[in-house]
C-alpha cells in the first residue's frame, strides 16, 4: 500500500478497510477451496452444464445486443437533448436497479404475459408469446440489465467534449452522422465498459429469470438457476457451477479490462 | 460585401453587438482583451451561438437561420479539435465527405490539403502523433478542405510555443492570402492581428471601440487597451490650439492644431528622465514618481506615477546614471514633437 512517507494509514480506516475486502473474497476463496477438484471432468462433461452454460452466454450477449440498441440512443437523448421530464426519464431509467429482480419478473409477466398489456397483442397479432420461452430470458436479463449501460454510455457521454461535436457540425456534418462519426467513436471506451457490465449483470441475473420465464433445462435454464437448482439436490454440483460462473465472469471482466475498460 | 453581419448576443450580463463587413478575399482581425466576446462573435457567425438580435448575411444570402452544418464556413479551433480517433488525412476528408464528396475523391481531395500544408508525409499520423504546429496545419487544412465562403479562425497560434509560432504565422498568412472567400481571424494577440490581417476590428465589452488598417491604428489609437498593445501612452483630453487639458487639469503640448475633445499619444521612448527640473526647449514636462522598473527588450521599461501615470522607455547607461529605483522622483520630460494629437469624437 502507498501510504505517503511519515503518513501512517490511521488503524480506524485500515481495519475496517481489510475486513471489507476479506469479506469480498473470503466467498470466492470458499469456493474454490469446497471444489471437488477431483471429480471436476467428469461433472463439466455432464450435458446438462454444458448446455446451461451455452444458453446464459447466448442470452446474455443477447441482452446485451438489445440493450445497446435501445440503451445508447436512450443515453444519448439524456444526456444531449434538453427536454421537460428529462430528470424524472433519468429517475425512471435507474428504476430497475433498485427494484428486486423478482418484481421486475411480475412486472415483466404483467406486461408481457399470455394476457399481459403488449403480451396480448403479440400473441394475438403474431401468435409470439414471450413468457417461458428464451426470448423471454433475454427480455427479463435486458430489463434488469440495461441501467447499467445506460447510466454508463450516459456519464461517458457527459464526460465527452462536445466541441468535437461542435467541430463535425461546422465540417457539415448533420446530427446523426455526428453521432456515428465523431460522438460514438469518442465514447467508444465508455460504451464498452458499460457493455460489459451490463453483459456480466445479464450473466447473474437470476429472480426476474425464473419468475418471467421459468426454469425450463435447454431452454430458459440460466447457469444462475441452475446452481440453484443444483443446491437442492447436489451441492457439489452446485459449487461447480458456480466456479464455471465464476471463471467465465473473471476471463471475460479481465480480457475486456486491459483492451477497452481502462481509459486510451 | 462578401459577409456582412450584426452580432447581437444576450448572455447572462454579458451583451455582445459587433457590426462586421468583410470583402472576398479579406482578412479582418477580431481583436480584443479576454472576455471581450471575440469567440462569441465567431460561434455566433459559425452557428453554434445563436443571435439574441441581427442578421449574417454571406454572399448576399442570409445564414442567421441556418444550421451550422449548411453554412458554407470553416472554422480552425483554438485547441484545433482535430477527431481523435481519425487519421490527419481522415480528418481533412471529413468535411467534403459530409458535403457529398465520394470516399475516394475526398481523400484524394484531402491528401492534396495535407501536401498544400506541407504534411503529405503525415496523412496517416493520429492527431495525438502530431506536433502542435503541425497539428494547427492539419485544422487548417481541414477548414479549407469544404472550401468556405467565410474561414474562421479562433486564436490559431495561441497553442503553440514561440519559435513554432513565429513559423506557422509565416505559413499561415500564405494561406490566408491564397484564400479566396472572406477570413476572420479573432485573436488577443496584436503581433497576430498586424502580420495576418488586412484590416483590425476592435472589440472591448462586446462592442466595437476602433476599426482601421493597422497603420492608423498603431498611429491613432482610441482606448487604453489599444494603445497597450500598440506600446504608447494615451490620454484623453480638450484640444485648445497646441493644448490639451486632460480632465485633472493637466496640460499636454502637441505640435498638431486641433480644438475640441482630443487624443494625445506618445510612445514610451519619448519620455525622458532628467533629475531635476530641465530648462530651456519647449517641452512637457513633470514630477513623477517611479512606481516600477521592468526590462523591456534592451532597455528599461519604467513605470512612472504623477499627475499622468506614464510608461518611459530609458537605456540601462541612463538608469544607471539616475541611480533609479522605485519611490525615487524624478522629472519626466516629452517634446511636443513627439506627441500625437487627434480628435475623439
Amino acid at each position: 500500500m502507498a501510504a505517503r512517507a511519515g503518513r501512517r494509514v490511521p488503524a480506524a480506516l485500515l481495519i475496517p478497510a481489510g475486513l471489507g475486502l476479506l469479506f469480498l473474497v473470503l466467498p470466492l476463496a470458499g469456493l474454490l477451496i469446497r471444489a471437488p477438484w477431483t471429480t471436476l471432468p467428469q461433472r463439466l462433461a455432464e450435458p446438462g452444464v454444458l448446455t446451461a452454460l451455452r444458453l446464459s452466454l447466448v442470452t446474455a450477449t443477447l441482452a446485451t445486443a438489445l440493450c445497446l440498441v435501445l440503451g445508447v440512443p436512450l443515453a444519448w437523448l439524456l444526456a444531449r437533448v434538453e427536454f421537460r421530464g428529462r430528470r424524472l426519464v433519468r429517475a425512471l431509467v435507474t428504476v430497475p436497479l433498485v427494484l428486486p429482480p423478482v418484481v421486475g419478473g411480475v412486472a415483466l409477466l404483467l406486461v408481457f404475459g399470455r394476457r399481459g398489456l403488449v403480451g396480448e397483442w403479440l400473441d394475438s397479432a403474431f401468435g409470439v408469446t414471450l413468457p417461458f420461452t428464451t426470448a423471454g430470458v433475454v427480455l427479463a436479463e435486458a430489463f434488469v440489465a440495461m441501467p447499467f449501460l445506460v447510466i454508463a454510455v450516459e456519464g461517458a457521454l457527459r464526460g465527452a467534449d462536445t466541441r468535437y461535436e461542435e467541430a463535425a457540425a461546422t465540417l457539415g456534418a448533420g446530427r446523426w452522422t455526428t453521432f456515428t462519426h465523431v460522438t460514438l467513436p469518442l465514447v467508444a471506451p465508455g460504451v464498452a465498459a458499460g457493455a460489459v457490465l451490463c453483459w456480466a449483470r445479464a450473466l447473474g441475473e437470476f429472480g426476474a429469470t425464473i419468475t418471467f420465464a421459468g426454469n425450463f433445462p435447454g431452454r430458459t435454464q440460466t447457469m444462475p438457476l441452475a446452481v440453484y437448482l443444483a443446491l437442492e439436490t447436489d451441492l457439489q454440483a452446485a459449487i461447480v457451477l458456480s466456479l464455471i460462473l465464476l471463471a467465465v465472469s473473471v476471463t471475460i471482466l479481465a480480457a475486456l479490462r486491459d483492451k477497452w475498460i481502462t481509459s486510451p | 460585401m462578401s459577409l456582412d453581419a450584426h452580432l447581437v448576443v444576450d448572455r447572462g450580463g454579458f451583451r455582445l453587438d459587433v457590426r462586421l463587413a468583410i470583402d472576398n478575399g479579406e482578412v479582418v482581425a477580431l481583436l480584443g482583451p479576454n472576455g471581450a466576446g471575440k469567440t462569441t462573435a465567431l460561434r455566433a457567425l459559425a452557428g453554434l451561438q445563436e443571435l439574441s438580435a441581427g442578421h449574417i448575411t454571406l454572399g448576399g444570402e442570409a445564414l442567421h437561420q441556418t444550421p451550422p452544418e449548411r453554412r458554407p464556413i470553416g472554422v480552425v479551433f483554438q485547441d484545433y479539435l482535430l477527431f481523435p480517433h481519425l487519421s490527419a488525412l481522415d480528418n481533412v476528408a471529413f468535411g467534403p465527405r459530409r458535403h457529398g464528396v465520394g470516399r475516394h475523391a475526398a481523400r484524394e481531395r484531402a491528401a492534396g490539403w495535407l501536401d498544400r500544408v506541407g504534411l503529405s508525409g503525415y496523412t496517416n499520423r493520429k492527431p495525438r502523433q502530431l506536433s502542435g504546429g503541425q497539428a494547427q496545419r492539419v485544422a487548417l487544412a481541414r477548414a479549407l478542405a469544404v472550401e468556405p465562403a467565410l474561414l474562421l479562425l479562433d486564436e490559431p497560434l495561441a497553442a503553440l510555443d514561440a519559435r513554432t509560432r513565429l513559423d506557422t504565422r509565416t505559413e499561415l498568412h500564405r494561406h490566408l492570402a491564397e484564400h479566396p472567400g472572406a477570413t476572420l481571424l479573432v485573436t488577443h494577440d496584436p503581433l497576430d492581428a498586424l502580420v495576418l490581417a488586412d484590416r483590425l476590428v476592435i472589440v472591448e465589452d462586446g462592442r466595437v471601440v476602433q476599426e482601421g488598417d493597422a497603420a492608423t491604428i498603431t498611429a491613432q489609437p482610441r482606448t487604453d487597451y489599444v494603445a497597450r498593445l500598440v506600446g504608447l501612452n494615451l490620454y484623453r483630453g480638450h484640444a485648445t490650439g497646441h493644448t490639451v487639458t486632460l480632465r485633472d487639469g493637466f496640460t499636454l503640448t502637441a505640435t498638431d492644431r486641433l480644438d475640441g475633445d482630443a487624443f494625445v499619444a506618445f510612445p514610451p521612448s519619448a519620455v525622458a528622465l532628467h533629475p531635476h527640473q530641465p530648462d530651456g526647449s519647449p517641452r512637457n514636462t513633470w514630477p513623477a514618481t517611479i512606481a516600477g522598473i521592468q526590462r523591456h527588450g534592451d532597455n528599461l521599461r519604467v513605470q512612472l506615477d504623477g499627475p499622468i501615470v506614464v510608461a518611459a522607455d530609458i537605456t540601462p547607461a541612463a538608469a544607471a546614471h539616475l541611480h533609479l529605483a522605485p519611490g525615487q522622483t524624478v522629472w519626466a520630460a516629452v517634446k511636443a514633437t513627439e506627441t500625437r494629437a487627434y480628435p475623439a469624437g
